[in-house]
């Protein structure tokens, strides 16, 4: 038919094209030269990490441009590695591409499905076998094995059990409790207000009782920051004024987003970052979210001074510290 | 006969006698794999596999997986006397006093890195030129597997070490698993034996680490690379190559020479990279305590998407009932990645749905050549790299003196805006390139000769491409729309018909393209001139 539309035709395989390492002997010989300096050296890359290894010390540095002050022997021992194995590989590929044979082979494919009749003949075997297996026949067999294997699943999730206590209360509460003394961190020393300038911040935890061990548990519950403001500053209702001190106002660290420690205090805006996802605080507002993923202000504690003009907490914190699980209801 | 002849004959005479070996081997040792640069990708993932398997088990001579108390009196001075884990003062100890062990450790890093590009890199060659179409669907989905399980091991990798950094990020972890609605706190008890940090995290992910998740790799590597030996490796299109053939190299000795060799370059640079280039160094960052933080706080490469979506989100949590659902980490943390995973597994199927088509393909695709499913691919890619660039936006907007406020807005109005238009931008431009293709098969190439004819007329000299060039750009089917029945007999249309309306709509825009050059058409053509 003539007003067919033709397609384009395939050409085939395009004729093989010699390299000159196939017609000419002496590039031949040249790239076997080659191959065979890769793999020389090759082998001083393993020298120089043998060398590196046994000779120089691990004291001593170099400086090297770009890189900058660099471990001498840390350095050695890399790029006798890195020279003694990339010239192995360097020498098998040029080889292949140079000496090994480099005209393209046509292979075939088959199909992957098989025969109808053998699709038959598997379709009758399965039936077959599930037949005399009887399982559709007797289904007190069927319905009890379902039953017994179903319920053995539980038995890792049964075995598991042991791996942790249940959580009870214990991310509800924190080792604050009223009167605690507010210490530094690092150096457990009680601070008095006159301690702090205004504008200044400090991590603080808990006082321990004598013989009472810190974990990082109690860190990851604890950690309060302080900073302190020119009173006039705040914009608080009067409970949550209440809660400050002189000016002085104290968060839970723990940021009530991911649990990351807020420590970037900006003096100059009065807001607290969280570094994990920016998350900002506002420090005059008694930490309300206005910037960042955080849904909630972090935890304030009430503080004041005790009879010795330390600070402590008025109370514990009145609502979990932290990200927000399940069980907490607000 | 040598005696070297001798010995490897009763070598492999003693084996067949045992196993039969040699008639597969004869034909297997010839078994031709077709060449192209892009085939190498999944290589370099194999191939930094094997890199980490060696330098982790050279770690694990030294490390000490344990949260156990311990004061450093190691040959790093600034931290001695400091309280820190026994894994955080073993990890310094690799560091510091084992001969190669900082190279070691680096060599580790990097390979986790180079394993993790080279996957990403390789789904997107798979995706892009179709190689995932019939049969090729379970290789997909093994693939998609591995994508995920290199996320999760890379990040138990680098939560080891018990740094500051690191435990940040393993306190992020947490907080995932806290926010899960009715069981969460009780998993997170669990998982870290009781609050955070607790002492029995890092030992548990160490067993994961260095046992469980490697021997799944092994399998499912081993289950992938059968199915590719077993169903033959995909080709791209040229000419002498069909759906019915494989055009290549033989394994012996080429393939053999070429693919091993290669294993000694990856290796050799990674070395390199270990030599010369400082990754994680973590004692500058300090022993992990939850009550600090370093600022500039980054997960590696291939958790930041998923840091980037948690940052952008908006700050919502639902508190009813006494009980607390936290959006703000279940939206971008569990429900959008489930998403992306679940969609991405099952793109074969869907789009085999959307075509109709349900027949073997061993030629590739050139990606303009499948408008739709390239400008899908650019468009969650685009959805990727702005939540990517959001989870380094700190580190953005201070090397570009930008606000962190800008970045978040920039991200989250990004993230929705920017994938549809990537989605329109690719189509066209492979639209475009379609239209190239067939005026360079239809008029030629451009010479850029100038020559001016006796009316005074200029025209340019178009040479006709090679029959090679022409076949390549012609090769590819184009498959019509599917035209399912939208009403039944009686004209009435019934819920299936329905779903037909949307399939034929998606099969159409599917199956847009510019129609390719043929042969007539170029003979009408030369009639003309």
């Amino acid at each position: 038919m003539s007003n067919e539309i033709e397609q384009i035709k395939d050409p085939g395989l395009p004729a093989h094209v010699h390299r000159q390492t196939d017609t000419d002997p002496k590039a031949a010989a040249r790239a076997e030269r080659q191959v065979a300096i890769l793999f020389g050296l090759s082998a001083i890359g393993t020298l120089l990490l043998i060398y590196s290894y046994i000779f120089i010390k691990d004291s001593s540095f170099i400086f090297i441009p770009v890189l900058g002050e660099t471990n001498t022997q840390q350095l050695g021992l890399g790029l006798g590695m890195a020279i003694a194995l990339f010239c192995i590989g360097a020498g098998a590929i040029h080889w292949a591409k140079t000496l090994m044979p480099d005209e393209e082979v046509i292979a075939q494919r088959h199909e992957f499905r098989s025969e109808d009749e053998d699709r038959a003949e598997f379709v009758k075997t399965v039936k077959a076998g599930a037949a005399a297996a009887g399982l559709g026949r007797r289904p007190l067999i069927k319905r009890t094995l379902g039953a017994a294997l179903g319920l053995s699943a539980l038995t890792p999730l049964l075995l598991l059990r042991d791996l942790g206590p249940l959580p009870k209360d214990d991310l509800h509460k924190t080792s604050w409790k009223a009167g605690t003394r507010l210490v530094t961190d690092p150096g457990d020393r009680p601070i008095r207000p006159e301690d702090l300038e205004v504008g200044a911040v400090a991590q603080t935890l808990p006082e321990l009782a004598p013989g009472e061990e810190r974990t990082l548990n109690n860190i990851g519950k604890d950690a309060v920051l302080l900073i302190r403001l020119r009173p006039e500053e705040f914009n608080l209702d009067a409970e949550r004024l209440s809660w400050t001190h002189e000016g002085i106002i104290a968060f839970s660290k723990i940021c009530s987003h991911m649990g990351c420690a807020v420590a970037l205090y900006e003096q100059q805006t009065k807001h607290l970052l969280c570094p994990c996802h920016q998350s900002t605080f506002d420090v005059t507002r008694a930490a309300k979210v206005i910037f960042g993923p955080a849904a909630r202000p972090l935890p304030q504690l009430a503080i004041t001074v005790d009879a010795d003009g330390y600070l402590v907490a008025q109370q514990p914190f009145t609502e979990p510290v932290g990200p927000s699980f399940w069980e907490r209801s607000s | 006969m040598t005696a070297r002849e001798r010995i490897a004959g009763n070598v492999a005479g003693y084996v067949d006698d045992r196993t039969g070996a040699a008639k597969w081997m004869k034909k297997n040792l010839t078994k031709v794999f077709p060449d192209h640069w892009s085939f190498l990708l999944g290589e370099i993932c194999l191939y930094s596999f094997i890199i980490l398997l060696l330098s982790g088990t050279f770690l694990t001579f030294w490390f000490d997986p344990s949260q156990r108390e311990v004061v450093y009196d190691g040959g790093y001075q600034p931290l001695s006397g400091l309280k820190m884990s026994a894994a955080y003062a073993s990890t310094l100890h690799i560091s510091f006093e084992v001969r190669g062990g900082l190279l070691m450790r680096q060599i580790h890093h990097w390979a986790a890195l180079i394993f993790m590009v080279g996957i990403v890199v390789h789904l997107l060659r798979v995706y892009f030129t179709g190689a995932f179409r019939k049969p090729r669907e379970f290789n997909w989905i093994i693939g998609v597997g591995l994508l995920t399980l290199g996320i999760v091991e890379g990040f138990l990798g680098y939560s080891l070490p018990d740094d500051l950094l690191s435990g940040t990020g393993i306190r992020i972890a947490e907080a995932i698993i806290q926010a899960l609605p009715l069981v969460g706190s009780y998993i997170a008890f669990f998982a870290f034996g009781g609050a955070f940090p607790g002492e029995a995290f890092i030992p548990r992910i160490y067993t994961v680490h260095v046992l469980l998740l490697p021997g799944i790799f092994l399998a499912l590597i081993t289950v992938h690379l059968m199915l590719v030996w077993y169903q033959k490796h995909t080709q791209f299109p040229g000419p002498g190559r069909t759906e019915k053939n494989v055009v290549g190299y033989p394994l012996m000795p080429v393939y053999m020479a070429k693919a091993g060799g290669f294993f000694f370059i990856v290796f050799g640079v990674t070395a390199f990279l270990g030599a010369v280039a400082s990754i994680n160094p973590i004692w500058l960052y300090g022993p992990y305590t939850p009550g600090q933080i370093s600022a500039g706080s980054q997960p590696d490469w291939y958790m930041g998407w998923l840091d980037g979506l948690v940052r952008m989100s908006p700050p919502l949590e639902t508190h009813a009932f006494g009980h607390t659902i936290s959006w703000n980490i279940l939206i971008p943390g569990l429900i959008l990645p489930g998403i992306m995973f679940t969609g991405l597994a099952l793109y074969p199927f869907i789009e085999s749905w959307a075509t109709g088509d349900k027949r073997e393909h061993h030629l590739l695709d050139r990606p303009r050549n499948a408008p739709n499913r390239t400008a899908l691919g650019a468009m969650a890619l685009t959805f990727t790299i702005v939540a990517l660039l959001n989870g380094g936006n700190d580190i953005i907007a201070t090397t570009f003196h930008l606000t962190i406020n800008q970045m978040m807005w920039f991200s989250r109005i990004g993230v929705l805006v920017l994938p549809p238009i990537a989605f329109i931008i690719t189509k066209r431009l492979c639209l475009s390139l379609q239209r190239a293709d067939r005026d360079l098969v239809l008029h030629g190439r451009e010479t850029g000769r100038l020559v001016r004819m006796p009316n005074g007329e200029f025209v340019e000299v178009h040479e006709p491409i090679s029959a090679e060039k022409a076949w390549l750009l012609t090769s590819h089917e184009q498959i019509a729309p599917l035209e399912l029945p939208e009403h039944d007999a009686a004209g009435v249309r019934r819920p299936a018909a329905i779903k037909n309306k949307i399939r034929n709509r998606i099969s159409r825009a599917t199956a847009v393209a510019v129609p390719k050059a043929t042969e007539t058409e170029r003979r009408e053509l030369e009639g003309h001139h």
